[in-house]
């Protein structure tokens, strides 16, 4: 037995040496090539900022291999929490930071700056069966969202059939959750017979599969099931790409990173991300499914980094 | 006097052949039901599957190749990799097998061979196998107090490995139970007559012939652990990393975590990249399972 468990031992031990001289070996390798910065710059926050946030990372350890950055999905809300204590350098959001979240941070002494990254629009999505309903207004959608009496499309608009209506949205957590409760349920709660899902692939699967369905999520998912959804006009405007880039599509919506103050200036990888972060997102955002802002956003991002990061 | 003919008569009331052949015949068909009510159960199962493993191989077998395992993950599916999802996987399972088997068939062993039986142990041990139930989502938040925040070890591998080991643990306790109740009783008696010490009986005697079961144990729990997503997120396991982990209080991410994400993805490539994903999670797993039936038979077979 014991020279089994001596053996056992000796045998996990030097494996997990090997693999650590293994990986030393590596990063020791890519210092050759650097006027390089290092260090660590960690983000956590919204899933629906993830893709953007993986293709900039994904370029700048191109540029920087030192540097290590990490990205989370611990969701707007959860990403919050790390970066209120200042355990996050960034939080990337769906949505604005909310007044709790703040007084938090500020009792904690942690300063922070939104920076707006892209563009994305809220897409009401319908079965394509749905032959009826090509426009909606703001308060069509609260009414159908909110009212419980409301059973078929009939109730929404008269001449509309008496098909029912299956709903689906994101979960409640979710940035787009809190958006669209702003924006349409006027923070009115939604309708109890809504089918929530934290994943947005099975409100696409479930529109797609329910001739009254309607739901909503992010632009890049409808973009993405064209084949088997179709988008609702808001207020008379088509979501696309031109429409949410000048704000005319009624739910266009901006994502957000905050970063902390305090990081972008003291760190000189995390001063040195955030510049590259605002002049990528535009065309990585478009690459993932977003929509990029104009370029006076990011020149005003700059400056405003410029000033606290000091250069 | 008609001595042969009575017993005759009463062997023909005894047993009725008619009602027997009647009966064998129920006990017969009932018994032919339930063998293709067994085998529906377990086609069942392999339906189900094999239904799975056709749906991950159609849609992700395409996409395991070599630089799927050597790359970084990137928002071209084409490009994509797991490389560090993989190494922190391998770091995890380097790190929860010394951590499970020291403390687990420790634990095992000091409520088997040396814990009088009272009602004190008797509750411990109630708990523990309570605690195998527990959902792996409140040892996420247990190991985010404790071991990122009180013991500081950030969102490290030591913090994701003691969380998964303590998942872990239950599991390994109980199965560790199991495997050194089994060893006979006489083989404790015969080392103990020969003037061995408790101790020594323990580990010459009684630990050798229980490590089979010990080991499929730890196997089987470890594969579970590193199939988790619920608890590495919690302690703040990162979704995308650009470095690859250097010691084990470094940032990491894992396997499931890489899959978890690819499945949320919009786009269609991606939900294959999380099926090829699928594919190298399970073909660890089958290599660990194989491993522990070798040494199970192995030493099977030396005692």
């Amino acid at each position: 037995m014991s020279w089994m468990k001596k053996s056992a031992l000796v045998a996990s031990i030097t494996s997990v040496a090997i693999i650590g001289a293994a990986c030393g070996n590596n990063e020791e390798g890519g210092a050759a090539d650097g006027e390089g910065l290092s260090g660590k710059v960690v983000m956590d926050g919204s899933s629906t900022v993830f893709p953007i946030m993986e293709a900039v990372a994904e370029e700048y350890s191109a540029e920087q291999p030192e540097v290590e950055v990490t990205v989370g999905v611990s969701g707007t809300g959860g990403g919050f929490k790390r970066f209120v204590t200042g355990e996050t350098d960034f939080s990337n959001a769906s949505r604005e930071i909310k007044e709790e979240e703040a007084a938090e941070a500020e009792k904690n002494g942690v300063e922070y700056t939104q920076l707006a990254v892209a563009l994305d629009g809220l897409s009401l999505v319908v079965n394509p069966e749905n032959d009826w309903a090509q426009d909606i207004t703001i308060e069509e959608l609260n009414k159908m969202w909110t009212d419980p009496n409301v059973k078929t499309w009939k109730d929404v608009r008269a001449d509309w059939p008496e098909e029912e209506i299956s709903f689906f949205s994101p979960g409640k957590d979710s940035g787009t959750y809190d958006f669209f409760n702003e924006a349409v349920l006027d923070d009115t709660d939604i309708r109890e017979d809504t089918q929530l899902s934290e994943d947005d692939n099975v409100l696409v699967t479930g529109v797609a599969g329910t001739k009254g369905a309607i739901g909503f999520f992010g632009y890049a998912y409808y973009i993405e099931n064209k084949d088997t959804l179709r988008a609702l006009n808001v207020e008379g405007i088509e979501p696309t790409t031109e429409t949410i880039n000048d704000l005319s599509y009624p739910l266009s919506r901006e994502i957000y990173t905050y970063v902390n103050n305090a990081s972008l200036k003291d760190k000189p990888q995390v001063a040195d991300y955030t510049r590259f972060l605002n002049e990528n997102a535009a065309a990585l955002s478009e690459e993932v499914g977003y929509v990029g802002m104009e370029q006076a956003r990011y020149d005003e991002n700059a400056k405003v980094i410029d000033e606290i990061a000091g250069e | 006097m008609a001595l042969p003919n009575s017993e005759f008569k009463n062997t023909k009331n005894l047993m009725d052949r008619d009602s027997v052949s009647q009966r064998i015949k129920r006990r017969l068909q009932l018994n032919e039901i339930f063998k293709y009510i067994f085998l529906a159960g377990l086609v069942f199962a392999l339906l189900v599957l094999s239904t799975l493993i056709y749906d991950v191989i159609s849609k992700g077998g395409g996409w395991v190749n070599l630089d799927f395992l050597r790359n970084f993950p990137s928002r071209r599916p084409e490009q994509a990799g797991l490389y560090p999802a993989l190494i922190g996987t391998f770091w995890l399972m380097l790190l929860i097998v010394p951590m499970v088997f020291i403390v687990g068939v420790g634990a095992a062993i000091y409520i088997e061979e040396y814990a009088p039986k009272n009602r004190i142990t008797s509750f411990i041990e109630v708990n523990i196998s309570n605690l195998a139930g527990v959902p792996s989502i409140v040892f996420g938040l247990l190991g985010l107090t404790i071991f990122v925040r009180v013991m500081e070890l950030g969102n490290s591998i030591m913090a994701g490995a003691l969380t998964l080991g303590l998942m872990s643990l239950p599991i390994v306790i109980v199965a560790s139970q199991e495997a050194l109740r089994s060893v006979k009783m006489e083989l404790r008696h015969a080392s103990l007559a020969l003037g061995a010490s408790k101790w020594q009986t323990t580990f010459n005697v009684v630990l050798p012939s229980a490590i089979p079961g010990i080991i499929t144990g730890i196997i089987l729990a470890v594969s579970r652990a590193i199939g988790e997503t619920a608890p590495l997120i919690m302690v703040g396991a990162a979704t995308f990393i650009s470095t690859t982990p250097s010691s084990v209080f470094s940032d990491f991410t894992a396997l499931p975590i890489q899959i978890y994400n690819w499945t949320s993805r919009p786009q269609a490539e991606f939900q294959n990249l999380a099926a090829a994903g699928i594919i190298v999670l399970m073909t660890m797993l089958i290599i660990m399972n194989s491993a522990a039936i070798y040494i199970r038979n192995k030493y099977t077979n030396r005692h």
